[in-house]
């Protein structure tokens, strides 16, 4: 049943005389039912015809299309209301350009779904969204303020509010076609509820140059803000259209996908990110990008962000069980992998470069980029150091060493980082070190520190500006020739057996995710893929 | 730890100076006869001043009897405060700006000069304490300022200054000159 009620008749009247199409004509009634935007359908004319009757006992009429089905039934009213002009079968609606007609076809939708299936996405749901060339609202005031004119003696409990949005119509109009047609579930009409997803709504670009429209409006609120009086530079209602929008090419985005693992670095000339000065590349490759390489071209996305929790410097090795990372992938096309094809993938840059190893290798939640950043402050780093000494050493003269704890450092910024951080001094606390002797000028130091020690610097001094250093403790001069880490482990892990996603408290550290890396994690059960549709405007010959 | 790669240990590698700075040196600054500056500027455009070895505090087993850097009434160095990244405050120095003064045990008083154009990060306040740094250390622990030069004049500090070698060239004339001096 159409829910138009006898009090709509004029207005539908009004608008069908107008020029628009059955759609916005339903809009403008703020009928909500969804089902009713879906079809040029048979049944929706009969329905047209008894509900603007009110009247059961109406002959159902042949079948027709709803805009003479509606059309038809205000003939047959028999409301003595002359103005009953002949709208020609299917004209250009003056308020959506056709937007609301031929655009919601099958045909259509059968357009956008090839257009998908050759980008060749996995995907299980859709999200539609639209953006409307300003001069659309335009219209659309332009006939709300015709209407309202009209009826300003009858009751018009109506403000423009509540008339359904053009966007709102057409996907209701449209979702359920190009969800068949694509095989998906699409979602329902409140994205903000589904708070697990992130989707990007995507302007559906129209475009229309009609030249009876020469407002320029940018913003849609000024239309909306803007009184009747001040609209008189546009006709109301608006003027017919010369030609309507056409489809350009479609776009799809998936959300992204989260991979995470931990990552060993064996090079002392690998830099983490890709070192560029001036447009040309320093060094050959970089950590994030051995790493991304083979997961782009599994999960067949073109873009990534990388994020460590923490990092080396470039002729420092990560050894023992690795630093964690998480990498977001882009416009993914393919997002289910199990976990054989995630270790596969693992395997694949392993034996790619022997700079670096990964291990754990999973797909995770996009909570996660943010911890890895967390905690950071908190941990502990394990250093082994190759030290060089000035004068000759025993065994005996770096035994001391080993009985030192919890010692304060006063460290000014290094010199060597001092051009791109502030000035300042920073307390940093060795809690434990242990030396093995190597010979007369060399012996291992192994330390274990607060995050942010400058191992290097506490181990040659900087000018003095570390203090102490080991020059002192050791009353000569030395320096660094070799340093590794090992960043440490702490506590329990982050996710929990049966709290999938949830944080519990102070444990959100993403060394801890590090620890039970064996499919807790929570996997994303259904992904959203996002289509853009982009309209362009083209001079419409004769319209078939 | 496990060697994977073996490094040569048999000969001591370049220290940290060698690894990351180039001295420049300026001779008989102010025309002063053998007060001779250095700068070490590391690969990152820092720049920190030093006394260079011929320097004739450093010589004749002199002491220092006090050090100054409040060069005039209305300027400390140590009231010198940088804030932030990119070191806003700092005091802008000249090449003959005036860093410090130098008093030694023998009433011998020598000035340090800036040498380069650039913004003042930090003078080295250790040497207050503990004069001996200076004389030991000249040009580690014993520096004297860091020096900030501006991002488009970084390649240029050593435009006027004299590289390792030319300093040599003119250390070695000297000693010649002083030869060559009847005695």
């Amino acid at each position: 049943m159409l829910p138009l009620k006898e009090k709509d008749k004029p207005v539908v009247q009004k608008l069908l005389s107008s020029g628009c199409c059955a759609r916005c004509v339903l809009r403008f009634c703020c009928v909500l039912v969804q089902s009713l935007y879906r079809q040029p359908g048979e049944d929706e004319s009969e329905e047209g015809t008894r509900t603007a009757t009110e009247q059961s006992d109406d002959p159902p009429k042949k079948r027709m299309k709803l805009d003479d089905g509606l059309k038809g039934s205000e003939a047959s009213a028999g409301s003595g209301d002359a103005e009953a002009p002949p709208a020609p079968a299917l004209s250009h609606c003056v308020v959506c350009l056709g937007v609301l007609q031929e655009y919601c076809s099958r045909d259509h939708a059968r357009k956008v779904a090839e257009a998908v299936k050759t980008e060749d996405y996995h995907f299980e749901t859709i999200l539609l969204s639209v953006s409307l060339p300003a001069q659309l609202c335009v219209r659309e005031h332009s006939c709300w303020l015709h209407v309202k004119k009209e009826m300003r003696e009858k009751v018009m409990t109506r403000v423009k509010d509540d008339i359904v949005p053009l966007k709102e119509a057409f996907k209701w109009s449209v979702q359920g076609l190009i969800a068949t047609e694509l095989g998906g579930v699409y979602l329902g009409d409140e994205p903000c509820s589904l708070q697990l997803f992130d989707f990007v709504s995507i302007l559906w670009h129209y475009v229309c140059s009609c030249s009876d429209v020469f407002l320029l409006v940018h913003n849609v609120e000024i239309v909306s803000y803007c009184p009747p009086h001040g609209f008189r530079h546009y006709p109301t209602p608006p003027g017919r259209p010369t030609s309507i929008c056409t489809s350009q090419a479609i776009q799809c985005l998936h959300t992204s996908i989260y991979v995470a693992g931990r990552y060993n670095k064996y090079s002392r000339s690998l830099s983490q990110t890709p070192w560029i000065i001036d447009g040309r590349r320093m060094m050959e490759s970089s950590v994030e990008e051995l790493i991304a390489e083979p997961l782009a071209s599994s999960f067949r996305s073109k873009g990534f962000n990388f994020s460590s929790s923490g990092r080396e410097d470039v002729d420092v090795r990560t050894l023992g069980k690795g630093r964690p990372f998480a990498m977001e992938m882009l416009n993914p096309h393919r997002y289910r992998f199990t976990k054989m094809e995630m270790k596969k993938i693992q395997e694949t840059i392993n034996t790619s470069s022997d700079k670096i190893a990964v291990r754990d290798l999973q797909i995770v939640t996009r909570e996660c980029m943010g911890h890895m950043k967390e905690g950071e402050e908190e941990k502990t780093k394990s250093y082994t150091a190759l030290v060089w000494t000035q004068k000759p050493i025993e065994k005996d003269d770096i035994i001391f060493l080993d009985d030192i704890k919890e010692l304060t450092l006063d460290q000014k910024t290094p010199l060597r980082v001092l051009h791109r951080r502030a000035l300042a001094v920073r307390q940093r606390v060795i809690h434990s070190m242990n030396a093995s002797f190597r010979d007369p000028h060399h012996f291992y130091l192994r330390l274990k520190t607060q995050a942010g020690t400058y191992i290097k610097e506490f181990v040659h001094g900087d000018f003095g500006r570390t203090k102490p250093n080991l020059c002192q403790l050791l009353k000569m001069d030395t320096d660094i020739l070799e340093l590794d880490v090992e960043v440490g482990n702490c506590g329990t892990s982050y996710f929990q057996k049966g709290n999938p996603g949830k944080s519990t408290g102070s444990m959100t550290r993403i060394v801890q995710l590090g620890l039970d890396f064996s499919g807790d994690f929570p996997r994303l059960d259904v992904e959203n893929v996002i289509f853009f549709f982009s309209f362009q405007k083209t001079r419409l010959k004769q319209y078939t | 730890m496990d060697c994977k790669e073996e490094i040569d240990l048999s000969a001591p590698g370049p220290s940290v100076i060698e690894r990351y700075f180039t001295r420049w040196y300026k001779a008989d600054v102010k025309g002063q006869a053998c007060e001779d500056h250095c700068i070490l500027q590391h690969s990152n455009r820092l720049c920190v001043l030093t006394l260079a070895e011929t320097h004739p505090i450093l010589q004749d087993g002199r002491t220092i009897k006090n050090i100054n850097y409040k060069i005039s009434n209305g300027c400390s160095r140590l009231n010198n405060k940088v804030a932030g990244k990119s070191k806003r405050g700092g005091q802008f120095l000249t090449e003959f700006a005036p860093v410090c003064r130098i008093t030694c045990t023998d009433e011998t008083e020598y000035t340090i000069y800036s040498c380069m154009r650039g913004r003042l990060l930090e003078v080295n306040e250790d040497i207050l304490i503990n004069t001996s740094l200076l004389l030991k250390k000249p040009s580690t622990d014993g520096y004297i300022a860091v020096i900030l030069p501006k991002f488009e004049e970084s390649k240029l500090v050593g435009e006027n200054l004299l590289s390792r070698e030319d300093f040599e060239a003119v250390v070695s004339k000297r000693a010649a000159d002083v030869q060559a001096q009847p005695s």
